[in-house]
């Protein structure tokens, strides 16, 4: 199955600006406006899916669209906005590693997985390999956000993008079976919850969220 | 079509175009004034503003050399030539084949050489403030510039910007990475033109002023001279992104005379309509602190290398 052009474009739009709003996150320093931009990017993953349920004919994705939209979009970040205005952190600007040397390695970390994918997807449809390697991105942004933040908010979003690369890849591929769908859309509501409980636990002992308390707690370094 | 005719037409355009960009200035100062409920300058204020400077004598600095007294010849004749370079309301002019994007991003960098080299000249600390703003928003605005230079590149197949226009008319159909190259020309355009999250064109207060900081000493028609290179810097700008991304209306050579006119009221609608989002865009934004800019270029240069970047994975198809 080759898809035509038009189909081709739309998929590329929805995937690439997926990518583009990984980088959106890796600029964003405050915390109420990152948790928008994870709004977003559960959004353009749902309209993403829900076109790959529309060109392949599979009626179960657009289950996995429901849910990103639903869960993603709307539930998680109402959550977590409502724990930053709890825990007061809605005014901190957040020290991240520096912009420019973020987003250079961002774009390093784009430029290796398409190199990779193109490469590995040689056979494959023009639809998959641009999904897959767009998905890798999407992924390893996440990591680097995870990696690059010190605050556990921002970390928890940088997990969720993470979730949503691994998502777009699979609503690419072949379409994952609904119910590993569902139970991945659930098994990232628990983490979330429990990721929500434990960050009120690090702030009752150590009166902030900045995951460096815990490296001094466990005596490492300075 | 005769060489007569194609030299006319190349001619008649350059010439549109300096006489068009002192009214694109005065019709965005206009607008803006008017979005900020003051009734603000007529829209000629520029022309009257430009003739008054040329009456005048110039006054220049003691130290100043020779130099100082050329710089605001060649800015103006870089960014004219450029200006040249880009089709207005019609394509395959006879010097759009002498040179491509990159030639014009190359003059405009020439251009300002000269200018940061003059305001070093005199030795005053404003001219030395300027000009070191300057090259460093410069350091970030050309490569990513370039970076757009080369994803409009990959999708048209050239670097030259008729071949561009052409391509771009038929060929329907999202991309992606050129709504990114859109973007980002248009950051490094407000970044290039000394715009408002960037630079403020029209304050005097030193610690903000970028442009400013580096024209303080010329006067006279000197003076005019680089007031009339910046708009028409503005006007090229504005043209490079309606030729290259909105290049309807655009005609060819060997056209008729109505289509000649429907084209250039093309041309006009597009540079006011330009005009008018600037100016809304001026009004609705604050200036950024001088140590932000970075960001923002950086931004820029990240979106034109992705759609650099994603132009490959659309390209294995």
């Amino acid at each position: 199955m080759s898809p035509s052009p038009l189909a081709f474009d739309i998929a590329h739009m929805f995937a690439g600006g997926l990518v583009l709003v990984s980088f959106m996150m890796l600029y964003q320093d405050r915390l109420l406006p990152l948790i928008n931009v994870l709004s977003l990017h559960s959004l353009l993953l749902a309209l993403s899916v829900a076109w790959q349920a529309h060109i392949q004919d599979k009626p179960d994705l657009y289950v996995t669209a429901v849910i990103a939209l639903g869960f993603k979009s709307i539930v998680i970040p109402m959550a977590l906005r409502r724990m930053v205005v709890r825990m007061e952190l809605h005014r901190e600007v957040e020290v991240a590693v520096g912009t420019g040397m973020t987003m250079l390695l961002g774009i390093g970390l784009v430029a290796l997985s398409m190199d990779l994918m193109l490469r590995v997807t040689a056979g494959a449809n023009a639809l998959v390999r641009e999904d897959v390697a767009l998905a890798l991105s999407v992924v390893l942004l996440g990591l680097l956000m995870m990696v690059t933040r010190r605050n556990a908010i921002s970390q928890v979003i940088g997990f969720m993008s993470i979730e949503n690369g691994l998502i777009l890849g699979g609503a690419g591929a072949r379409g994952m079976p609904l119910v590993v769908e569902i139970s991945v859309a659930f098994s990232v509501l628990v983490a979330f919850i429990v990721i929500g409980i434990f960050l009120f636990r690090i702030r009752e002992r150590f009166d902030t969220v900045d995951l460096q308390a815990l490296d001094r707690f466990r005596g490492e370094h300075r | 079509m005769g060489i007569t005719s194609a030299l006319a037409a190349q001619f008649g355009q350059m010439l549109l175009v300096l006489a068009l960009a002192p009214a694109l200035t005065g019709l965005t100062r206009k607008m803006k004034a008017r979005l900020q409920r003051r009734i603000g300058p007529p829209i000629f204020q520029p022309y009257r503003d430009l003739r008054r400077l040329f009456n005048k004598d110039v006054v220049l600095a003691d130290n100043s050399s020779w130099l100082f007294r050329v710089a605001p010849y060649l800015i103006f004749a870089a960014t004219w030539v450029a200006a040249a370079l880009v089709p207005t309301f019609q394509t395959g002019l006879l010097f759009s084949w002498a040179g491509d994007l990159i030639a014009i991003v190359a003059l405009l960098g020439a251009a300002r050489f000269v200018q940061a080299v003059a305001a070093l000249d005199t030795g005053t600390s404003f001219g030395g403030i300027g000009a070191s703003r300057e090259i460093m928003i410069a350091a970030l605005a050309e490569p990513a510039m370039i970076m757009v230079v080369f994803t409009v590149a990959l999708v048209a197949g050239s670097t030259q910007l008729s071949t561009i226009a052409a391509f771009m008319a038929d060929t329907g159909g999202l991309r992606v990475s050129l709504a990114m190259a859109l973007v980002a020309l248009i950051i490094v355009a407000l970044a290039e033109n000394a715009r408002i999250p960037v630079d403020n064109p029209s304050t005097h207060l030193e610690v903000t002023m970028v442009h400013e900081a580096m024209v303080l000493e010329y006067s006279g028609r000197h003076l005019a001279m680089i007031e009339l290179a910046a708009s028409l810097k503005l006007l090229l700008y504005i043209s490079i992104i309606a030729c290259i991304f909105f290049p309807f209306g655009l005609i060819t050579d060997g056209a008729g005379l109505s289509a000649h006119a429907i084209s250039l009221a093309a041309y006009l609608l597009k540079v006011t309509a330009a005009s008018l989002l600037l100016a809304t865009l001026e009004t609705v934004i604050a200036k950024m602190r001088v140590f932000r800019v970075p960001n923002l270029l950086g931004v820029a240069l990240m979106l034109g290398l992705l759609g650099t970047l994603l132009l490959f994975v659309s390209g294995g198809m």
